[in-house]
């Protein structure tokens, strides 16, 4: 094995390679591809996926999984703009309640899993089951349209976009996720939650018996996902005009789906957020650009998942290469 | 006992670096039972594993019933009536008995599984062994020493010839095991051939007929068993060997303070009621063989797993320790036997795996400080000579050796004065060895305090100042390194209980 791995063979590298040539191809395919508003638009809707996958890639990394954080963000929608509409509440606080019930809900599947030692598949099933029922509950069963943007309290759609004058978009959204990015990569990387993460993630036992709080850690897991799904939550109000209760479902197999493509190991031990990030993009891209080359949405589901099946081979292909050694 | 059935003669067979068998020879008659004895690591698992297939021998021959014979798999030698009953119990508990004793071969008709005849089938064999366990029962609702008796009807199933028992009793209670041997007396009558492996002397003389003996992968002799003592067979096992550089006296003073001291620990059938002291600067050997409850003792120490009562205490101070998070903040370190599992963080790197214990100690604030980080780790590569082209390596790719270092400085990083080494020699090579010996001993000098649990006589002899053995979960003995023998060892832990 080489000392280092160098910057053109690691997987990161290689799925923005990736984006990159498939975003040329559509464009060079399809001229309505190649349109400013086609890109603004993708962006747009990757903004809520790309945080789900930030958040993800953390429990994935320990090993587990979070699958409650597509249903979870519309729980959290649906709760917050049911007060801000409903009953009034200023937007500020409206927001605040929608990412600390992602909190919330973090801190409940961490506790379940880290504590009572239940299986991460399962109890983020259970709470992704629960947040949907919940979303419907809060919102009594109707949907919910947050204010518009030029409705007063419509400030936080700008969050991620800006309108010039001339009607022009300004995604800003993307300047924001880009700083996330590089915060999260931060705190993965350089702070004791973050190396823990990896600790736990390849040698869980061998972390506990450093000396090292893994019940906490692993707890942290998934209050990073919950907040995260959170911050998604806020995310897809901004773009979206209403959200429907009862959906939902889907939506953290695209994040997770991104995380593993950007090189998050299934097994867990190995990732990163920044390839999460890159990752996302695959599946943004072809969602967005089959449609341009007249191949429908469930064609778009087929080469998604055929494209994940490669992400996960080679994943396990450089595992089983670390064994032989 | 009757003629022979198999002869096992000038068996040679060897790993990469090691000479595990070395021209070994062993026979079984009809209706006796035949002791396999000898310390850990003897060779005594790799005979039966180049009997049963597992293993091919590199020369050699096995005569089977008057033929000469090389199974190729344990299915070819299950077929021709030679099946081991192991140690640990293959059993799935979601199945009942029957279907367990019938997995692999089970009776069909047409395409539909006939169970009736599968536990009618299996009722017969347990009536053979005279026996009462309902075939319908679900696995997982048997005692282990019931799942034994399974194991053995499985093997019978066989038409077994020659049954070999890999330390049956290990996990058995006292009835369970006086029913185990009605079985084998029965088997005897029944004219099969019995290899009994075990490490229980007492066992060895109520059960056996004949015991050979092997030691460092040669065969030693074969002694019948009523003719000889237990001392001629532990004679035997440890052999006149010369060790290399054994201790002659303690380096440490008769005063010096007591560092850490045990009292009255227990902690499930493997640590019952063990009491020690541990001094300053002293290296407190472990010894006993497999599964005498050393490492358990460790564990519990350390709060890896629960204990049921006793009290540790910490330089005279009455300390918790509920998990190994306290037993950190105590000062205490444990280096595992299982490195890769329980040790080291294979895939992260010599520093990020160095600060593990003590990474709030390399903080700025809220980041790790990756400098400092950087500057302890290579500090402690360079004090430990361990051999990295740097602290960026990932640990996987160095030799265990080096892997041994990185987790050694892990622990003197976070200023441990206890450090627990659990079989710190095991899987490396003889260089490697006794650099970690002189690194143990500098330790020890510096005024740390060493428990070193090793199932190798020689590191025992070599390092310890003083010597606790353990047998079956309780300490039978402590021994003074000035009084201390292999004989005087050997006996304590083969010690009977009762």
């Amino acid at each position: 094995m080489k000392k280092k791995s160098s910057i053109f063979t690691s997987q990161k590298f290689i799925v923005l390679l990736v984006v990159i040539v498939l975003f040329t191809f559509f464009s060079i395919v399809s001229p309505n591809f190649r349109q400013y508003s086609t890109m603004m638009s993708i962006l747009n809707y990757s903004y809520y996926i790309v945080l789900m996958s930030i958040g993800v890639t953390f429990p994935l990394i320990t090993g587990g999984v979070d699958l409650s954080i597509g249903t979870g963000l519309i729980c959290y929608s649906l709760a917050g703009g049911y007060l801000i509409t409903q009953k009034g509440w200023p937007v500020a606080a409206g927001l605040l309640v929608t990412v600390l019930l992602g909190v919330a809900i973090g801190v409940f599947n961490g506790v379940l899993v880290a504590f009572m030692d239940l299986p991460p598949f399962l109890t983020t099933l259970c709470t992704c089951m629960i947040t949907r029922g919940l979303g419907s509950v809060f919102s009594k069963g109707l949907g919910i349209s947050w204010p518009a943007a030029n409705e007063a309290g419509g400030w936080f759609r700008s969050i991620f976009r800006i309108t010039t004058a001339n009607n022009t978009m300004i995604p800003i959204g993307f300047v924001l996720m880009v700083i996330i990015v590089a915060l999260m990569a931060f705190v993965l990387n350089h702070t004791r939650i973050g190396r823990y993460t990896i600790a736990i993630g390849s040698n869980k036992e061998a972390t506990r018996l450093s000396g090292v709080n893994v019940k906490f850690y692993h707890t942290m897991a998934y209050v990073i996902s919950g907040f995260f799904a959170g911050l998604a939550a806020v995310a897809y109000s901004a773009v979206f005009a209403t959200v429907q209760p009862g959906t939902g479902a889907g939506f953290e197999l695209e994040a997770i789906g991104g995380a593993i493509i950007g090189g998050v190991s299934a097994a867990g031990g190995v990732g990163s957020v920044e390839g999460s990030f890159i990752g996302v993009f695959v599946i943004c891209l072809l969602k967005t650009g089959l449609p341009f080359i007249g191949l429908q949405a469930n064609w778009q589901q087929i080469i998604t998942g055929l494209v994940l099946i490669g992400a996960v081979m080679v994943d396990i292909i450089k595992k089983k290469r670390v064994e032989v050694h | 006992m009757g003629d022979v059935i198999l002869t096992m003669k000038d068996i040679d067979k060897s790993f990469p670096g090691v000479h595990a068998l070395d021209h070994v020879n062993f026979e079984v008659k009809r209706g006796e039972v035949h002791a396999l004895m000898g310390e850990n690591g003897a060779g005594k698992s790799t005979l039966m594993k180049v009997l049963t297939g597992i293993y091919t021998k590199d020369s050699g021959t096995i005569t089977y019933e008057g033929k000469e014979t090389e199974f190729h798999n344990t299915r070819e030698a299950q077929d021709a009536g030679v099946v081991i009953v192991h140690q640990e119990l293959n059993m799935l508990g979601h199945l009942t008995v029957a279907q367990n004793i019938f997995i692999g071969r089970e009776f069909k008709t047409g395409i539909r599984i006939d169970d009736k005849k599968m536990n009618d089938e299996a009722k017969k064999l347990f009536d053979r062994l005279h026996i009462d366990i309902d075939p319908t029962e679900t696995m997982s609702n048997l005692t282990v020493g019931k799942q034994q008796m399974c194991e053995i009807a499985k093997a019978i199933s066989h038409e077994a010839k020659v049954i070999i028992f890999d330390e049956p009793s290990a996990a058995l209670t006292e009835a369970e095991i006086e029913e185990l041997f009605k079985i084998i007396r029965d088997l005897r009558k029944q004219n099969l051939g019995i290899v009994y492996i075990s490490h229980r002397m007492d066992e060895i003389k109520v059960i056996t007929d004949r015991v050979t003996v092997m030691r460092d992968g040669t065969y030693v002799g074969t002694l019948i068993t009523n003719e000889c003592t237990k001392d001629d067979i532990i004679n035997m096992m440890v052999g006149r060997v010369i060790y290399e550089d054994p201790k002659t006296e303690s380096a440490v003073p008769e005063n010096a303070p007591v560092v850490l001291k045990v009292e009255h620990l227990h902690a499930g059938k493997m640590v019952q009621d063990v009491s020690f002291e541990l001094r300053k600067g002293e290296i407190l050997g472990f010894s006993g063989l497999m599964g005498a409850g050393r490492t358990e003792t460790a564990r519990a120490i350390f709060g890896a797993d629960p204990k049921e009562s006793g009290d540790i205490y910490i330089n005279g101070q009455k300390v918790t320790i509920n998990n190994p998070q306290d037993a950190v903040k105590c000062g205490i370190g444990y280096l595992s036997e299982d490195r890769k599992r329980y040790g080291i963080v294979v895939q992260k790197t010599v520093a990020e795996n160095s600060t593990m214990a003590c990474l709030e100690n390399y903080m700025s604030g809220l980041f790790i400080n990756k400098k400092a980080e950087k500057k302890v780790a290579e500090e402690y590569v360079e004090s430990l000579a361990t051999k990295t082209p740097s602290v960026e390596q990932l640990v996987v790719n160095l030799s265990g050796g080096n892997q041994q270092k990185v987790v050694i400085a892990k622990w003197l990083i976070n200023d441990c004065d206890i450090l627990i080494f659990d079989e710190p020699t095991r899987g490396i090579d003889v260089g490697a060895k006794n650099e970690i010996y002189k690194l143990m001993s500098r330790l020890a000098d510096e005024g740390k305090s060493i428990i070193m649990i090793s199932s190798e006589m020689t590191e025992i002899l070599r390092m310890s100042d003083r010597i606790v053995v353990m047998c079956e979960g309780r300490k039978t003995g402590e021994v003074k390194i000035e009084e201390a023998t292999q004989e005087v060892i050997m006996n304590l832990a083969t010690r009977d209980i009762n």
